[in-house]
C-alpha cells in the first residue's frame, strides 16, 4: 500500500517539477509547482514527518504560492513571448542546452553519490518507529527540539523573517518621484527590445 | 682615546657635515653652511693630530694599528670587513688632506658666497673629504676600492657643479669615465692578488706576499700593473690624463682641493701603500717610473702653450705628480710623499691665487686678456709669487728640497735611472719657465682695463655673464656661477687661508733638509720597514751636484721667462715662426685628446647608436615588450568575455563549478 | 520504500531545478525553479532524518522553509519594483553588472 502511494506521489513531484521547467506560461508554471508541493507533502507524510508535511501545505503551498500567483497576475507575461529576440551574447537554444547538460551532470553525480556508493543504511527503511503522542515527527517532538537544542536557529530564523518583512515593504512601497534621467533610462532599456 | 678612535672620529666628522648640510638644505641661512663645513673638517684635522700623538706613544715597531668596526662577510672566497689601518703613512695623509681641506673650505666661503648652490657645494666638498679620508684610512682592499669610487663620484659632482654649463657636464662625464678605467684596473689587480692571498686585509697580505709570490712572477707583476692603471687614471698620468685639464671647469677651490692637493695624489698613496707588492714586481715599478717621467716632461711642454691660467696650473699639477709617481716607483717613498705634502701647499696656494685673479677679471680666465695686476692685487701677487717660487724649486722654498730629494734618489739608484735624473731636470727647467711665463704675463707689464679699474678701487663686473671657455651667455641662477666675484684683498677668509698655505710653502721644506734633519723620513719609517733603499744615502758628490743643478736651472728658467716674455718679445715671435710645428703640437696637447676621442668615444657612440636602432628597437621593444603586451591583451580579452553581465551565464558558471567540485570528491571517494 | 528511493526523487527534482534556473528568461520562473531546488533539498533532509531517527533533519527543513519564504518575499518585491519602473522583465536584459 505505501509503495503505491509513494509511486503516485513521486510521479506527482517529478511531473510537477518537469512542468515548471518546460511550460512556457509562467502562470502554468506556478500551478505546476503547487501540484509538486502537495506531492512533496504526501512524501513527507510517508516519511512520518507529520508536522513538516502540514507546514509544507500551509506555508509553502498556501502562503508562498498565493504570493506568487498574485505577482504573476500583476506582472503578467514577461518577455517569454519575445524569446526569439537575441539580446544576449549567449543564444537561447545554447543556454537551454547548457542548462539541460548541467542538470543531467548533477543528477548523475548525485545518484552515484547517494545510491552507487553502497551505503547500507540507505538500503533500509530507516530507524524503528513506534507510534505515540510524542514520537518522531509529531508536533510535540519538533516543538521540544525547537525550544531546547535548536533554540538559537529558531530565534535567528524569526529575526530573519522580520528583516525580510521590512525589506519587502520597502521594496514594493510607493515609488518616489522619478527623475527625468531615470525615466529616460527606463524608456531606453525598454525600447531596445522593441 | 686611542689612535684608532681618533681616526674613526676623523672619518666621522666630514660624514656628519655632509649629511647634516644635505638634510637641512633649506635651513642654513646665509653663510652658515660654509662655516659648519669648515668646522667639521677642522675637527677632523684635530682628530688627525690626536691620532698622530697617540700613535707616537707606541713603540716604533708597533705603529700599524688595525681597527675593525664590523665583519661584513668573512667566508671562503669572500673577505669583507669595515676596517681601517692607522699607521704613519695613513696619519700623514689624513693630516695633509684634512689640513689643506680646512683652508680650502675657508677660502670657499667668500668665493662661493653669491652662488645659489652654496649649501650643495659645501655638502659635496665635505663628502669629498670623507671619501678621501676613507681611501687613505682603509685597512683592506675592499674599503680602498669603496673610497676610490666615492672619490671619483665626488669629483664628478664637483666638476659638473655648475651643471647648466655644457662644458662642465661634459668634463665631469669625461673625468668619471676615465676614472672608471682606472677602477677596473684597481679591482682586477686586487683580484689577482686575492687569488693567492685569500684575504683582502692589508697587513696579512703584505706579510704573506713575499712567501706567496716569487719576485717578478707573472701574477704579481700583472696585479701591480693593473693597480698602476688605477693610479694613472686617478693621478692623471699619460695616457689617462686628458680629464684633468678639462676638470678645471669646476669652481677654483674645487680645483685646488681635488685636482691639486688630494684626489690626484691618491695614485701616489696607492703605490706607497702597496710597496711590499711593488717590491716583488720590479717590472711594474719600472713602468711606473717611466710613465711618471714621461708625464712630467709632456705636461711641462704643454703648459708652455696654454692660455687659460687654470689649465696651465693643471698641467703643472700633472707634471709634479709625475715626479711623485716617479719617486715612489723607484723606491724613494719618503721623498715622493714629502713632495706630495709640499706640492699640496704650494699648488693649493697657486690655485687660490689664480681664483683671486679670476675674480678680479670678473670670471675671465684667459692669460691673453690679463696683464699688470701687480699693483691692483698686491696680496694675490705676493702669494702667487711664493707659490711660483716653491713650484719652480728655488731655494729655500719647500719645492726645492722635495723635488731635489726625488732626483737625488734617482741618481743614487744609478744605472738607467740617470735617464730619469736628466728628464727630471729638464722638467724642472720647463716648470720654472711656464710658471714665470704665467707670473710675468699676468702681473707685470701694462695694466689691463680690469686692473686699472681695481686700482681705482672698483671691482670690475661683467655686463653679461659668460662661459669663459666658449663665450656663451649665461644667467646667474642656480646651476651657473653667482653674480659676485671675490678677491683675496677684500675677504679675510681668503687671506687667512692663503697666508697659512704660504707659510707652509715656504717653511715645509725645512722638515727634510739633506744631511740635517729627516723628520718625514723618520716618521714614515715604520710603514716602510723592509723596503730596500728607503733611507736615502746622501753621498756628498751627488748631493752637491743635485743642489747646485737645481738652483741653477730654477734661476735660469726665471731668467729665460723674463727674457722671452718681458724684455724681448720679438725673440719669442721669432721662435714661434721657426718652430710652428712645435707650437701646433703643444697647443693640441700632443694630440692625446684627439686620439682618445677618435679611438674610444666615437666608436662607442656609434655602437650605442647601432644598438638603439637595431637590437633595442626590434628585439627589446618589438619582441619582449610587444609580446608581453599582446599576451596581456589576449588574456584580458578572454576574461572580459566572461564578464557578460548575464545572470544566467553566471548561474551556469556557478553550477558547472559546483558539479566539478562534486565530481572531484566523488572520484576521490 | 527504501530511503534510497526518496533520495533519488530528491536528486531528480534538484537537477530539474538547476536546469530551469539556467534555461529560463523570466525572473519569476527562475525563482520558481529556485524553489524546486530548495524543495529537493528539503526532501533529502527529511529522508535522512527518518534514516537516523532523530529530528535534526526536520528542524533543518523547517528553517529552510522559513528562509525560502523570506527569499521569495524579497525576490518578488524586487520583480514588482522592476516592473513598476518599466524595465523589461528579462534576466538577459538586466545586465548592469556587465564588466
Amino acid at each position: 500500500m505505501s509503495t503505491f502511494v509513494f509511486v503516485l506521489a513521486a510521479i506527482g513531484a517529478v511531473g510537477g517539477a518537469t512542468a515548471v521547467v518546460a511550460l512556457r506560461d509562467p502562470f502554468y508554471s506556478v500551478l505546476a509547482l503547487v501540484v509538486h508541493l502537495l506531492s512533496l507533502a504526501v512524501l513527507f507524510l510517508l516519511l512520518r514527518a507529520e508536522l513538516v508535511a502540514a507546514v509544507q501545505v500551509v506555508v509553502y503551498a498556501g502562503a508562498v504560492m498565493v504570493l506568487y500567483v498574485f505577482v504573476v497576475a500583476y506582472v503578467g507575461d514577461g518577455e517569454e513571448t519575445l524569446r526569439e529576440r537575441f539580446s544576449s551574447s549567449l543564444s537561447q537554444p545554447a543556454l537551454r542546452g547548457l542548462g539541460a547538460a548541467v542538470g543531467v551532470a548533477l543528477l548523475t553525480e548525485l545518484l552515484i553519490a547517494l545510491l552507487g556508493a553502497g551505503l547500507k543504511m540507505v538500503e533500509g527503511e530507516g530507524a524503528p518507529y513506534h507510534p505515540g503522542p510524542r514520537t518522531f515527527g509529531t508536533p510535540a517532538f519538533i516543538g521540544k527540539l525547537l525550544l531546547t537544542r535548536f533554540l538559537i536557529p529558531f530565534e535567528v530564523a524569526s529575526f530573519l523573517l522580520l528583516v525580510a518583512a521590512v525589506g519587502a515593504v520597502l521594496l514594493a512601497g510607493r515609488e518616489r518621484e522619478r527623475t527625468v534621467e531615470e525615466a529616460e533610462r527606463a524608456r531606453e532599456l525598454a525600447g531596445v527590445g522593441r | 682615546m686611542s689612535a684608532t678612535t681618533y681616526a674613526w672620529l676623523a672619518l666621522l666628522m666630514p660624514l656628519v657635515g655632509t649629511v647634516g648640510l644635505a638634510v637641512g638644505f633649506k635651513l642654513w641661512p646665509g653663510k652658515t653652511a660654509g662655516y659648519i663645513a669648515t668646522v667639521a673638517i677642522l675637527l677632523s684635522f684635530l682628530a688627525g693630530i690626536g691620532a698622530l700623538i697617540q700613535l707616537e706613544h707606541h713603540p716604533a715597531n708597533h705603529r700599524e694599528l688595525v681597527s675593525s668596526l664590523w665583519n661584513y662577510a668573512v667566508t671562503a672566497g669572500v673577505d669583507a670587513r669595515l676596517s681601517i689601518l692607522v699607521d704613519p703613512l695613513s696619519v700623514f695623509m689624513v693630516l695633509v688632506v684634512s689640513g689643506v681641506s680646512t683652508l680650502i673650505h675657508l677660502y670657499s666661503i667668500p668665493y662661493m658666497e653669491s652662488d645659489r648652490g652654496f649649501v650643495r657645494y659645501f655638502s659635496y666638498l665635505n663628502y669629498f673629504v670623507f671619501s678621501m679620508l676613507l681611501l687613505v684610512l682603509a685597512g683592506n682592499f675592499l674599503f680602498l676600492i669603496v673610497g676610490w669610487a666615492f672619490v671619483g663620484a665626488a669629483s664628478y659632482l664637483l666638476i659638473s657643479f655648475w651643471y647648466r654649463r655644457r662644458t662642465a657636464t661634459k668634463a665631469g662625464i669625461e673625468a668619471f669615465v676615465l676614472n672608471v678605467f682606472g677602477d677596473v684596473g684597481l679591482v682586477l689587480g686586487t683580484f689577482f692578488i686575492f687569488r693567492h692571498t685569500h684575504t683582502l686585509e692589508f697587513l696579512p697580505v703584505f706579510h704573506a706576499a713575499p712567501h706567496l709570490f716569487a719576485k717578478g712572477s707573472a701574477d704579481i707583476t700583472a696585479g701591480c700593473i693593473l693597480l698602476l692603471l688605477g693610479a694613472f687614471a686617478k693621478s692623471a698620468q699619460i695616457p689617462l690624463h686628458t680629464w684633468l685639464p678639462n676638470a678645471m671647469e669646476g669652481p677654483t677651490p674645487v680645483s685646488a682641493l681635488i685636482h691639486a692637493a688630494t684626489m690626484v695624489t691618491a695614485g701616489v698613496y696607492l703605490i706607497a701603500r702597496m710597496h711590499p707588492l711593488f717590491e716583488l714586481a720590479p717590472a711594474a715599478q719600472d713602468v711606473g717610473a717611466v710613465v711618471g717621467a714621461l708625464t712630467l716632461f709632456v705636461a711641462g711642454t704643454i703648459g708652455l702653450a696654454q692660455t687659460d691660467i687654470k689649465r696651465i696650473v693643471a698641467y703643472s699639477t700633472m707634471s709634479q705628480i709625475g715626479y711623485m709617481i716617479m719617486g715612489v716607483s723607484i723606491g724613494a717613498y719618503a721623498a715622493g710623499l714629502f713632495h706630495l705634502m709640499t706640492h699640496a701647499f704650494f699648488k693649493a696656494l697657486l690655485f687660490m691665487a689664480a681664483g683671486s685673479l679670476i675674480g678680479a677679471m670678473a670670471g675671465e680666465q684667459s692669460l691673453d686678456r690679463m696683464g699688470g695686476f701687480r699693483r691692483a692685487l698686491p696680496f694675490t701677487y705676493a702669494t702667487f709669487l711664493i707659490g711660483g717660487l716653491a713650484l719652480a724649486a728655488v731655494p729655500p722654498f719647500s719645492g726645492f728640497f722635495s723635488k731635489d730629494e726625488i732626483l737625488l734618489a734617482a741618481a743614487e739608484r744609478g744605472g738607467w735611472h740617470w735617464a730619469l735624473y736628466a728628464v727630471g731636470y729638464i722638467g724642472a727647467l720647463l716648470t720654472s719657465l711656464y710658471t714665470f711665463r704665467l707670473i710675468f704675463r699676468a702681473f707685470h707689464g701694462e695694466p689691463v682695463k680690469e686692473a686699472r679699474e681695481l686700482e681705482a678701487g672698483h671691482l670690475p663686473h661683467a655686463e653679461v655673464p659668460r662661459n669663459p671657455a666658449t663665450g656663451e651667455v649665461e644667467d646667474t641662477d642656480v646651476g651657473f656661477p653667482g653674480p659676485a666675484h671675490a678677491i683675496a684683498e677684500r675677504s679675510w677668509e681668503m687671506k687667512v687661508a692663503m697666508g697659512i698655505l704660504a707659510v707652509g710653502a715656504v717653511g715645509a721644506g725645512f722638515l727634510q733638509i739633506p744631511r740635517t734633519d729627516h723628520v718625514i723620513e723618520n716618521f714614515l719609517a715604520p710603514t716602510f720597514v723592509g723596503a730596500a733603499g728607503y733611507h736615502l744615502r746622501e753621498g756628498t758628490a751627488k748631493l752637491a751636484l743635485g743642489l747646485s743643478l737645481s738652483t741653477v736651472i730654477a734661476l735660469a728658467g726665471i731668467g729665460l721667462a723674463y727674457l722671452l716674455w718681458r724684455s724681448r718679445p720679438a725673440l719669442l715671435a721669432a721662435i714661434k715662426a721657426r718652430a710652428g710645428w712645435l707650437q701646433a703640437l703643444l697647443e693640441n696637447r700632443w694630440y692625446f685628446d684627439l686620439a682618445l676621442y677618435r679611438g674610444l668615444v666615437e666608436p662607442a657612440a656609434a655602437l650605442g647608436q647601432a644598438a638603439r636602432q637595431g637590437f633595442e628597437r626590434y628585439v627589446i621593444e618589438g619582441a619582449f615588450v610587444g609580446g608581453a603586451q599582446l599576451a596581456a591583451a589576449a588574456g584580458s580579452a578572454l576574461v572580459r568575455a566572461l564578464q557578460s553581465g548575464l545572470l544566467r551565464a553566471y548561474a551556469a558558471l556557478l553550477t558547472v563549478g559546483a558539479a566539478g567540485v562534486a565530481l572531484y570528491f566523488l572520484v576521490r571517494a | 520504500m527504501t530511503i534510497g528511493a526518496y533520495l533519488a526523487v530528491s536528486a531528480i527534482v534538484f537537477a530539474l531545478g538547476v536546469a530551469g534556473v539556467i534555461a529560463k528568461r523570466n525572473p519569476l520562473v527562475v525563482l520558481l525553479c529556485l524553489e524546486l531546488m530548495l524543495n529537493g533539498a528539503n526532501l533529502a533532509l527529511i529522508a535522512f532524518s527518518r534514516m537516523w531517527g532523530n529530528g535534526d533533519g526536520q528542524i533543518f527543513a523547517l528553517v529552510v522553509m522559513a528562509i525560502a519564504a523570506c527569499e521569495v518575499a524579497i525576490g518578488l518585491g524586487l520583480i514588482v519594483a522592476i516592473y513598476r519602473r518599466q524595465l523589461p522583465i528579462d534576466v538577459d536584459r538586466l545586465k548592469e553588472l556587465k564588466g
